[in-house]
Protein backbone atom coordinates (compact mmCIF):
# COMPACT_ATOMS: atom_id res chain seq x y z
CA UNK A 1 0.00 0.00 0.00
CA UNK A 2 1.63 2.91 -1.34
CA UNK A 3 1.07 6.45 1.03
CA UNK A 4 -2.33 7.38 1.12
CA UNK A 5 -3.02 10.18 -1.34
CA UNK A 6 -4.17 13.84 -0.60
CA UNK A 7 -8.31 13.05 -0.19
CA UNK A 8 -6.97 10.55 2.85
CA UNK A 9 -7.09 13.03 4.90
CA UNK A 10 -10.31 14.29 4.41
CA UNK A 11 -11.14 10.50 4.54
CA UNK A 12 -9.37 10.30 8.08
CA UNK A 13 -11.36 13.32 9.13
CA UNK A 14 -14.85 12.00 8.04
CA UNK A 15 -13.77 9.06 10.02
CA UNK A 16 -12.55 10.36 13.17
CA UNK A 17 -14.90 12.72 13.70
CA UNK A 18 -17.62 10.08 13.03
CA UNK A 19 -16.39 8.45 15.37
CA UNK A 20 -16.90 10.49 17.88
CA UNK A 21 -20.13 10.95 16.72
CA UNK A 22 -20.74 7.39 17.64
CA UNK A 23 -19.00 6.92 21.00
CA UNK A 24 -20.87 10.07 22.24
CA UNK A 25 -24.27 8.51 21.13
CA UNK A 26 -22.77 5.39 22.58
CA UNK A 27 -22.89 7.29 25.84
CA UNK A 28 -26.27 8.47 26.52
CA UNK A 29 -25.39 9.10 30.21
CA UNK A 30 -22.60 11.86 29.08
CA UNK A 31 -25.16 13.60 26.33
CA UNK A 32 -27.65 13.72 29.48
CA UNK A 33 -25.28 15.30 31.69
CA UNK A 34 -23.84 17.79 29.35
CA UNK A 35 -27.31 19.22 29.11
CA UNK A 36 -28.53 18.38 32.83
CA UNK A 37 -25.44 20.51 34.35
CA UNK A 38 -26.40 24.01 32.32
CA UNK A 39 -29.91 23.69 32.55
CA UNK A 40 -29.58 23.28 36.83
CA UNK A 41 -27.24 26.56 36.55
CA UNK A 42 -30.17 28.07 34.94
CA UNK A 43 -33.13 26.84 36.28
CA UNK A 44 -31.63 26.60 39.81
CA UNK A 45 -28.56 28.60 40.67
CA UNK A 46 -29.83 31.72 37.88
CA UNK A 47 -33.41 31.97 40.22
CA UNK A 48 -31.63 32.00 43.57
CA UNK A 49 -29.33 34.80 42.43
CA UNK A 50 -31.24 37.04 40.28
CA UNK A 51 -32.35 38.65 43.79
CA UNK A 52 -28.62 38.65 45.36
CA UNK A 53 -26.96 40.26 41.82
CA UNK A 54 -27.83 43.48 40.09
CA UNK A 55 -26.39 44.13 36.63
CA UNK A 56 -26.38 46.91 34.65
CA UNK A 57 -26.51 47.73 31.31
CA UNK A 58 -23.34 46.66 29.57
CA UNK A 59 -22.71 45.92 25.85
CA UNK A 60 -23.64 43.96 24.23
CA UNK A 61 -27.08 44.15 25.91
CA UNK A 62 -28.94 47.24 25.10
CA UNK A 63 -31.04 47.24 28.24
CA UNK A 64 -31.79 46.19 31.75
CA UNK A 65 -31.30 41.94 31.46
CA UNK A 66 -32.37 39.30 33.58
CA UNK A 67 -29.59 37.45 35.23
CA UNK A 68 -30.96 34.55 33.26
CA UNK A 69 -30.33 36.12 30.31
CA UNK A 70 -26.67 37.13 31.30
CA UNK A 71 -25.41 33.86 32.09
CA UNK A 72 -26.61 31.79 29.14
CA UNK A 73 -23.72 32.63 27.04
CA UNK A 74 -21.80 31.61 29.88
CA UNK A 75 -23.55 28.63 30.22
CA UNK A 76 -22.68 27.94 26.47
CA UNK A 77 -18.85 28.11 27.16
CA UNK A 78 -19.04 26.06 30.32
CA UNK A 79 -20.63 23.53 27.53
CA UNK A 80 -17.75 23.79 25.48
CA UNK A 81 -14.99 23.82 28.64
CA UNK A 82 -16.41 20.59 30.29
CA UNK A 83 -16.80 18.71 26.88
CA UNK A 84 -12.91 19.73 25.71
CA UNK A 85 -11.90 18.12 29.11
CA UNK A 86 -13.93 15.53 28.68
CA UNK A 87 -11.89 14.82 25.62
CA UNK A 88 -8.89 14.99 26.82
CA UNK A 89 -10.29 12.30 29.86
CA UNK A 90 -11.10 10.06 26.60
CA UNK A 91 -7.76 10.55 24.91
CA UNK A 92 -5.92 9.57 27.95
CA UNK A 93 -8.44 6.27 28.33
CA UNK A 94 -7.67 5.75 24.60
CA UNK A 95 -4.24 5.69 25.20
CA UNK A 96 -4.59 3.85 27.92
CA UNK A 97 -6.66 1.68 25.97
CA UNK A 98 -4.64 1.71 23.26
CA UNK A 99 -6.66 3.15 20.31
CA UNK A 100 -4.45 6.15 20.50
CA UNK A 101 -1.76 4.20 19.62
CA UNK A 102 -3.72 2.81 16.54
CA UNK A 103 -4.49 6.39 15.77
CA UNK A 104 -0.93 7.24 16.00
CA UNK A 105 0.48 4.97 13.59
CA UNK A 106 -1.80 5.91 10.94
CA UNK A 107 0.61 6.93 7.47
CA UNK A 108 -0.62 10.57 8.24
CA UNK A 109 0.76 13.55 9.96
CA UNK A 110 0.47 13.41 13.41
CA UNK A 111 -0.58 17.15 13.59
CA UNK A 112 -2.99 16.17 11.14
CA UNK A 113 -4.63 13.30 13.57
CA UNK A 114 -4.92 15.15 16.07
CA UNK A 115 -6.65 17.95 14.68
CA UNK A 116 -9.09 15.38 13.51
CA UNK A 117 -9.40 14.55 16.78
CA UNK A 118 -9.69 18.24 17.92
CA UNK A 119 -12.33 18.72 14.75
CA UNK A 120 -14.37 15.72 16.28
CA UNK A 121 -14.79 16.91 19.82
CA UNK A 122 -15.80 20.30 18.94
CA UNK A 123 -18.43 18.76 16.52
CA UNK A 124 -19.93 17.30 19.36
CA UNK A 125 -19.21 20.33 21.55
CA UNK A 126 -21.33 22.60 19.41
CA UNK A 127 -24.09 20.16 18.68
CA UNK A 128 -24.42 20.17 22.37
CA UNK A 129 -24.71 24.00 22.94
CA UNK A 130 -27.30 24.03 20.20
CA UNK A 131 -29.26 21.19 22.37
CA UNK A 132 -28.82 23.29 25.26
CA UNK A 133 -30.32 26.36 23.55
CA UNK A 134 -33.25 24.65 22.63
CA UNK A 135 -34.32 23.77 25.77
CA UNK A 136 -33.66 26.67 27.13
CA UNK A 137 -35.76 28.51 24.65
CA UNK A 138 -38.48 26.51 25.91
CA UNK A 139 -37.81 27.58 29.36
CA UNK A 140 -38.30 31.01 27.41
CA UNK A 141 -34.59 32.28 27.05
CA UNK A 142 -34.76 33.14 23.02
CA UNK A 143 -32.54 35.49 21.40
CA UNK A 144 -33.47 36.52 17.32
CA UNK A 145 -33.12 34.01 15.42
CA UNK A 146 -29.73 34.90 13.45
CA UNK A 147 -28.35 35.44 16.42
CA UNK A 148 -28.18 31.17 16.34
CA UNK A 149 -26.52 31.83 13.22
CA UNK A 150 -23.44 34.10 14.01
CA UNK A 151 -23.05 32.22 17.10
CA UNK A 152 -21.74 29.01 15.19
CA UNK A 153 -18.50 30.35 14.03
CA UNK A 154 -18.07 31.76 17.80
CA UNK A 155 -19.23 28.06 18.96
CA UNK A 156 -16.49 26.51 16.66
CA UNK A 157 -13.68 28.74 17.33
CA UNK A 158 -14.26 28.74 21.43
CA UNK A 159 -14.67 25.06 21.17
CA UNK A 160 -11.51 24.27 19.27
CA UNK A 161 -9.30 26.83 21.46
CA UNK A 162 -10.60 24.29 24.78
CA UNK A 163 -10.31 21.25 23.02
CA UNK A 164 -6.86 22.00 22.29
CA UNK A 165 -6.36 23.23 26.24
CA UNK A 166 -7.73 19.64 26.83
CA UNK A 167 -5.57 18.02 23.92
CA UNK A 168 -2.81 19.52 25.28
CA UNK A 169 -3.60 18.62 28.94
CA UNK A 170 -4.29 15.10 27.99
CA UNK A 171 -0.67 14.75 26.60
CA UNK A 172 0.80 15.65 30.19
CA UNK A 173 -1.69 13.53 32.45
CA UNK A 174 0.13 10.37 33.33
CA UNK A 175 -3.09 8.62 34.36
CA UNK A 176 -6.42 8.84 34.31
CA UNK A 177 -6.64 9.08 37.66
CA UNK A 178 -5.06 12.45 37.65
CA UNK A 179 -7.73 14.15 35.59
CA UNK A 180 -9.37 14.61 38.99
CA UNK A 181 -6.75 16.89 39.24
CA UNK A 182 -7.85 19.13 36.12
CA UNK A 183 -11.21 19.58 37.20
CA UNK A 184 -10.27 21.17 40.45
CA UNK A 185 -7.14 22.86 38.86
CA UNK A 186 -8.20 23.71 35.36
CA UNK A 187 -12.13 23.49 35.03
CA UNK A 188 -13.21 25.60 38.34
CA UNK A 189 -10.79 27.86 38.05
CA UNK A 190 -11.50 28.81 34.50
CA UNK A 191 -15.24 28.91 34.67
CA UNK A 192 -15.19 30.74 38.55
CA UNK A 193 -12.69 33.01 37.35
CA UNK A 194 -14.35 34.39 34.07
CA UNK A 195 -17.04 36.62 33.25
CA UNK A 196 -19.68 33.97 32.65
CA UNK A 197 -21.62 33.98 36.42
CA UNK A 198 -20.84 37.68 36.44
CA UNK A 199 -19.42 40.77 34.59
CA UNK A 200 -15.66 41.65 35.04
CA UNK A 201 -16.58 45.56 36.30
CA UNK A 202 -18.71 43.39 39.16
CA UNK A 203 -15.28 41.24 40.10
CA UNK A 204 -13.27 44.54 40.21
CA UNK A 205 -15.94 45.49 42.98
CA UNK A 206 -14.70 42.73 44.88
CA UNK A 207 -11.02 42.77 44.28
CA UNK A 208 -8.56 44.33 41.31
CA UNK A 209 -6.07 41.61 41.17
CA UNK A 210 -9.50 38.72 40.53
CA UNK A 211 -10.40 41.29 38.08
CA UNK A 212 -7.38 40.70 36.41
CA UNK A 213 -6.70 37.41 36.88
CA UNK A 214 -10.47 37.19 35.14
CA UNK A 215 -9.43 39.56 32.10
CA UNK A 216 -6.62 37.57 31.02
CA UNK A 217 -8.79 33.80 31.45
CA UNK A 218 -9.01 32.53 27.62
CA UNK A 219 -12.23 31.21 28.73
CA UNK A 220 -13.33 35.10 30.00
CA UNK A 221 -12.96 35.88 25.90
CA UNK A 222 -13.86 32.50 24.84
CA UNK A 223 -17.54 33.42 26.90
CA UNK A 224 -17.78 37.09 25.98
CA UNK A 225 -17.18 36.19 22.26
CA UNK A 226 -19.94 33.92 22.25
CA UNK A 227 -22.17 36.11 23.89
CA UNK A 228 -21.87 38.75 21.66
CA UNK A 229 -22.36 36.62 18.59
CA UNK A 230 -25.64 35.54 20.01
CA UNK A 231 -26.78 39.24 19.87
CA UNK A 232 -25.10 39.20 16.12
CA UNK A 233 -22.31 41.35 17.68
CA UNK A 234 -18.40 41.38 16.70
CA UNK A 235 -15.82 41.37 19.65
CA UNK A 236 -12.91 41.52 17.57
CA UNK A 237 -10.42 41.55 21.14
CA UNK A 238 -12.26 38.45 22.28
CA UNK A 239 -11.67 36.67 19.02
CA UNK A 240 -7.92 37.77 19.13
CA UNK A 241 -7.56 36.42 22.30
CA UNK A 242 -9.42 32.97 21.64
CA UNK A 243 -7.34 32.94 18.49
CA UNK A 244 -3.98 33.33 20.40
CA UNK A 245 -4.32 31.02 22.99
CA UNK A 246 -5.86 28.27 20.61
CA UNK A 247 -2.92 28.43 18.80
CA UNK A 248 -0.86 28.27 22.06
CA UNK A 249 -2.58 25.33 23.40
CA UNK A 250 -2.67 23.19 19.65
CA UNK A 251 1.51 24.77 19.60
CA UNK A 252 1.61 23.11 23.80
CA UNK A 253 -0.16 19.65 22.34
CA UNK A 254 1.96 19.28 19.11
CA UNK A 255 5.13 19.19 21.57
CA UNK A 256 3.29 17.10 23.69
CA UNK A 257 2.37 14.51 21.49
CA UNK A 258 5.94 15.02 19.38
CA UNK A 259 7.48 11.44 18.87
CA UNK A 260 10.71 12.63 19.26
CA UNK A 261 10.76 15.91 22.04
CA UNK A 262 7.48 15.15 23.49
CA UNK A 263 6.20 13.40 26.87
CA UNK A 264 4.24 10.51 25.50
CA UNK A 265 8.23 8.93 25.33
CA UNK A 266 8.12 8.73 28.98
CA UNK A 267 4.48 7.23 29.31
CA UNK A 268 5.59 4.80 26.77
CA UNK B 1 12.41 2.63 -2.16
CA UNK B 2 16.12 1.56 -1.47
CA UNK B 3 15.71 -1.68 -2.95
CA UNK B 4 16.64 -3.64 -0.27
CA UNK B 5 15.34 -6.86 0.25
CA UNK B 6 14.97 -6.78 4.09
CA UNK B 7 11.54 -6.51 5.17
CA UNK B 8 12.79 -5.05 8.39
CA UNK B 9 15.77 -3.86 9.57
CA UNK B 10 16.79 -2.69 13.00
CA UNK B 11 20.33 -1.45 13.48
CA UNK B 12 22.46 0.03 16.41
CA UNK B 13 18.91 0.59 18.16
CA UNK B 14 19.50 2.41 21.77
CA UNK B 15 16.58 3.96 23.93
CA UNK B 16 16.50 5.05 27.63
CA UNK B 17 13.62 6.15 30.27
CA UNK B 18 15.47 9.00 31.93
CA UNK B 19 19.16 7.57 33.61
CA UNK B 20 16.92 3.68 33.30
CA UNK B 21 18.19 2.28 29.91
CA UNK B 22 15.92 0.05 28.02
CA UNK B 23 17.49 -1.20 24.77
CA UNK B 24 20.85 -0.98 24.29
CA UNK B 25 22.83 -1.76 20.86
CA UNK B 26 19.54 -3.68 19.24
CA UNK B 27 20.40 -4.88 15.69
CA UNK B 28 18.82 -7.69 13.37
CA UNK B 29 16.94 -7.78 10.06
CA UNK B 30 14.29 -10.08 9.04
CA UNK B 31 14.31 -11.08 5.20
CA UNK B 32 10.99 -10.24 3.04
CA UNK B 33 8.50 -13.45 3.68
CA UNK B 34 10.33 -14.68 7.18
CA UNK B 35 8.32 -14.88 10.56
CA UNK B 36 10.79 -13.52 13.21
CA UNK B 37 9.89 -14.09 16.83
CA UNK B 38 11.34 -11.90 19.63
CA UNK B 39 11.82 -13.70 22.53
CA UNK B 40 12.06 -12.01 25.60
CA UNK B 41 11.17 -12.35 28.97
CA UNK B 42 8.98 -9.94 30.77
CA UNK B 43 10.59 -6.39 31.17
CA UNK B 44 13.13 -7.02 28.31
CA UNK B 45 12.65 -4.13 25.86
CA UNK B 46 10.42 -5.69 24.04
CA UNK B 47 7.38 -2.99 24.40
CA UNK B 48 9.85 -0.35 24.30
CA UNK B 49 10.85 -2.02 21.06
CA UNK B 50 7.52 -1.72 19.86
CA UNK B 51 6.96 1.58 20.57
CA UNK B 52 9.95 2.53 18.48
CA UNK B 53 8.97 0.20 15.42
CA UNK B 54 5.33 1.80 15.56
CA UNK B 55 6.92 5.11 15.85
CA UNK B 56 5.13 6.04 18.65
CA UNK B 57 8.44 7.31 20.01
CA UNK B 58 11.66 7.79 18.79
CA UNK B 59 15.01 7.77 19.54
CA UNK B 60 18.10 9.61 17.62
CA UNK B 61 20.71 6.42 18.72
CA UNK B 62 19.66 3.57 15.50
CA UNK B 63 17.60 3.26 12.83
CA UNK B 64 14.27 1.19 11.81
CA UNK B 65 13.91 0.51 8.35
CA UNK B 66 10.48 -1.02 6.91
CA UNK B 67 10.34 -2.40 3.60
CA UNK B 68 12.88 -0.51 2.36
CA UNK B 69 11.90 2.88 4.03
CA UNK B 70 13.85 4.74 6.90
CA UNK B 71 10.93 5.13 9.75
CA UNK B 72 12.90 8.43 10.79
CA UNK B 73 13.39 10.12 7.39
CA UNK B 74 10.40 8.68 5.61
CA UNK B 75 7.69 7.72 8.41
CA UNK B 76 4.77 7.91 6.03
CA UNK B 77 5.85 5.70 4.06
CA UNK B 78 7.35 3.18 6.37
CA UNK B 79 3.91 3.48 8.16
CA UNK B 80 2.02 2.93 5.30
CA UNK B 81 3.70 -0.35 4.94
CA UNK B 82 3.49 -1.86 7.92
CA UNK B 83 0.44 -3.80 10.72
CA UNK B 84 0.52 -3.78 13.96
CA UNK B 85 -1.29 -5.35 16.43
CA UNK B 86 -0.91 -3.82 19.94
CA UNK B 87 -0.64 -6.33 23.04
CA UNK B 88 -3.79 -4.59 24.59
CA UNK B 89 -6.57 -4.35 22.43
CA UNK B 90 -7.48 -1.29 20.27
CA UNK B 91 -10.88 -2.05 19.27
CA UNK B 92 -13.66 0.29 19.76
CA UNK B 93 -15.65 -2.10 22.08
CA UNK B 94 -19.13 0.23 21.33
CA UNK B 95 -18.69 -0.32 17.63
CA UNK B 96 -19.40 -3.61 15.32
CA UNK B 97 -16.79 -5.60 13.56
CA UNK B 98 -16.98 -3.76 10.33
CA UNK B 99 -17.66 0.09 12.13
CA UNK B 100 -13.65 -0.51 13.88
CA UNK B 101 -12.17 -2.17 10.46
CA UNK B 102 -13.97 0.78 8.22
CA UNK B 103 -12.74 3.34 11.10
CA UNK B 104 -9.08 1.92 10.59
CA UNK B 105 -9.32 1.93 6.53
CA UNK B 106 -10.18 5.72 7.01
CA UNK B 107 -6.79 6.23 9.16
CA UNK B 108 -4.88 4.72 5.61
CA UNK B 109 -6.84 6.78 3.39
CA UNK B 110 -8.99 3.56 1.89
CA UNK B 111 -13.10 4.38 1.40
CA UNK B 112 -16.08 3.53 -0.35
CA UNK B 113 -16.30 -0.25 -2.29
CA UNK B 114 -12.63 -0.33 -1.38
CA UNK B 115 -12.68 -0.32 1.91
CA UNK B 116 -15.78 -2.77 2.22
CA UNK B 117 -13.87 -5.18 -0.34
CA UNK B 118 -10.92 -5.38 1.63
CA UNK B 119 -12.88 -5.54 4.65
CA UNK B 120 -15.01 -8.40 3.26
CA UNK B 121 -11.95 -10.54 2.20
CA UNK B 122 -9.82 -9.91 4.95
CA UNK B 123 -13.12 -11.00 7.47
CA UNK B 124 -12.95 -13.88 5.29
CA UNK B 125 -9.19 -14.83 5.71
CA UNK B 126 -10.07 -14.79 9.70
CA UNK B 127 -12.96 -16.67 9.50
CA UNK B 128 -14.96 -13.62 10.56
CA UNK B 129 -17.23 -12.70 7.57
CA UNK B 130 -20.54 -13.84 10.23
CA UNK B 131 -19.55 -12.06 13.01
CA UNK B 132 -18.98 -8.46 10.80
CA UNK B 133 -21.90 -6.68 13.03
CA UNK B 134 -21.33 -7.70 16.22
CA UNK B 135 -20.38 -5.42 18.95
CA UNK B 136 -16.51 -6.15 19.61
CA UNK B 137 -17.58 -5.58 23.11
CA UNK B 138 -19.56 -9.21 22.74
CA UNK B 139 -16.49 -10.80 20.88
CA UNK B 140 -14.39 -13.46 23.22
CA UNK B 141 -10.72 -12.86 23.23
CA UNK B 142 -9.95 -15.11 20.50
CA UNK B 143 -12.48 -13.32 18.11
CA UNK B 144 -11.20 -10.22 19.12
CA UNK B 145 -7.46 -11.07 18.49
CA UNK B 146 -8.43 -12.32 14.63
CA UNK B 147 -10.54 -9.41 14.37
CA UNK B 148 -6.91 -6.67 14.96
CA UNK B 149 -5.12 -9.45 12.81
CA UNK B 150 -7.97 -8.76 10.36
CA UNK B 151 -7.94 -5.26 10.56
CA UNK B 152 -3.83 -5.17 10.94
CA UNK B 153 -3.84 -6.42 7.08
CA UNK B 154 -6.33 -4.20 5.79
CA UNK B 155 -3.93 -1.94 4.00
CA UNK B 156 -2.21 -4.61 2.22
CA UNK B 157 1.29 -4.35 4.57
CA UNK B 158 4.43 -5.53 3.69
CA UNK B 159 5.45 -6.05 7.42
CA UNK B 160 3.48 -6.93 10.49
CA UNK B 161 4.51 -6.60 14.09
CA UNK B 162 2.28 -8.11 16.85
CA UNK B 163 3.43 -7.31 20.36
CA UNK B 164 2.30 -10.75 22.53
CA UNK B 165 -0.72 -11.23 20.48
CA UNK B 166 -1.82 -13.89 22.22
CA UNK B 167 -1.75 -13.04 25.85
CA UNK B 168 -5.01 -14.21 27.74
CA UNK B 169 -5.71 -16.77 25.36
CA UNK B 170 -5.94 -20.52 25.86
CA UNK B 171 -4.09 -23.09 24.22
CA UNK B 172 -6.46 -24.14 22.02
CA UNK B 173 -6.95 -20.16 20.32
CA UNK B 174 -2.77 -19.64 20.81
CA UNK B 175 -2.40 -22.45 18.95
CA UNK B 176 -4.83 -21.17 16.26
CA UNK B 177 -3.53 -18.03 15.93
CA UNK B 178 0.17 -18.58 16.20
CA UNK B 179 -0.47 -21.09 12.73
CA UNK B 180 -2.37 -18.72 10.76
CA UNK B 181 0.52 -16.04 11.00
CA UNK B 182 2.87 -18.62 10.00
CA UNK B 183 0.38 -19.59 6.91
CA UNK B 184 0.39 -15.80 6.22
CA UNK B 185 3.71 -15.53 6.02
CA UNK B 186 4.12 -18.24 3.79
CA UNK B 187 1.43 -17.74 1.20
CA UNK B 188 1.42 -14.08 1.21
CA UNK B 189 5.22 -13.32 1.62
CA UNK B 190 4.46 -11.00 4.23
CA UNK B 191 7.11 -10.09 7.16
CA UNK B 192 6.49 -10.94 10.59
CA UNK B 193 7.81 -10.02 13.73
CA UNK B 194 6.02 -11.80 16.36
CA UNK B 195 6.88 -11.02 19.96
CA UNK B 196 6.23 -13.25 22.79
CA UNK B 197 7.61 -14.62 25.80
CA UNK B 198 6.14 -18.15 25.16
CA UNK B 199 8.80 -20.63 23.58
CA UNK B 200 5.68 -22.79 22.40
CA UNK B 201 5.20 -20.58 20.26
CA UNK B 202 8.34 -20.43 18.07
CA UNK B 203 8.76 -23.21 15.29
CA UNK B 204 12.33 -24.47 14.35
CA UNK B 205 12.42 -22.82 11.40
CA UNK B 206 11.40 -19.31 12.53
CA UNK B 207 13.99 -16.27 12.63
CA UNK B 208 14.42 -16.42 16.26
CA UNK B 209 15.81 -12.74 17.82
CA UNK B 210 16.64 -13.23 21.89
CA UNK B 211 16.21 -9.97 23.90
CA UNK B 212 17.16 -9.74 27.51
CA UNK B 213 17.68 -7.00 29.48
CA UNK B 214 18.07 -4.46 26.59
CA UNK B 215 20.30 -6.10 24.96
CA UNK B 216 19.96 -8.97 21.83
CA UNK B 217 21.19 -12.26 23.49
CA UNK B 218 20.49 -14.34 20.14
CA UNK B 219 19.69 -14.03 16.73
CA UNK B 220 19.61 -16.81 14.60
CA UNK B 221 17.02 -19.57 13.39
CA UNK B 222 15.27 -21.30 16.31
CA UNK B 223 16.60 -24.84 15.69
CA UNK B 224 20.58 -23.06 15.81
CA UNK B 225 19.30 -21.89 19.07
CA UNK B 226 17.90 -25.63 20.38
CA UNK B 227 21.13 -27.45 19.12
CA UNK B 228 18.87 -30.45 19.19
CA UNK B 229 17.03 -29.37 22.69
CA UNK B 230 13.95 -27.79 23.68
CA UNK B 231 13.87 -24.41 23.14
CA UNK B 232 12.67 -23.51 26.80
CA UNK B 233 15.81 -24.89 28.23
CA UNK B 234 18.21 -23.16 25.69
CA UNK B 235 15.97 -20.08 26.42
CA UNK B 236 16.37 -20.17 30.35
CA UNK B 237 20.10 -21.25 30.04
CA UNK B 238 20.90 -17.65 28.08
CA UNK B 239 18.85 -15.45 30.36
CA UNK B 240 20.03 -17.60 33.09
CA UNK B 241 17.32 -17.99 34.62
CA UNK B 242 16.45 -21.04 37.02
CA UNK B 243 14.89 -23.55 34.90
CA UNK B 244 11.83 -23.31 36.96
CA UNK B 245 11.06 -19.48 36.60
CA UNK B 246 8.19 -19.73 34.59
CA UNK B 247 5.64 -22.25 34.17
CA UNK B 248 3.97 -20.61 31.48
CA UNK B 249 7.35 -20.80 29.45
Amino acid sequence: MPIPRSDAYLIALRAIVWREALRFVHQRERFIAALVRPLVWLLVFAAGFRAALGLSITPPYQTYMTYETYIVPGLCGMILLFNGMQSSLSLVYDREMGSMRLLLTAPLPRWWLLFCKLAGSTVISVLQVYAFLIIAGLFGFRVAWPGYITLLPALVVAGLMLGALGLALSSLIRQLENFAGVMNFVIFPMFFLSSALYPLWKMAEASRLLHDICAANPFTHAVELIRFALYREFNGPALLWVLLAGMAFMGLALWGYDPARGLIRRKG
Amino acid sequence: MTGNAAGLSVRNLSFSYGPRRALQDVSFTLAAGSFGALLGPNGAGKSTLFGLLTRLFTTRDGTITVAGHDLAHTPRAALAQMGVVFQQTTLDLDLSVRQNLRYFSALHGISGRDADARIDAALDRMAMRERAHERARNLNGGHRRRTEIARALLHSPRVLLLDEPTVGLDAATRAGITDHVHRLCADDGLTVLWATHLTDEVRSEDRLVILHQGRILGDGFARETMAGGDLKTAFLTLTGAPRDADPAL
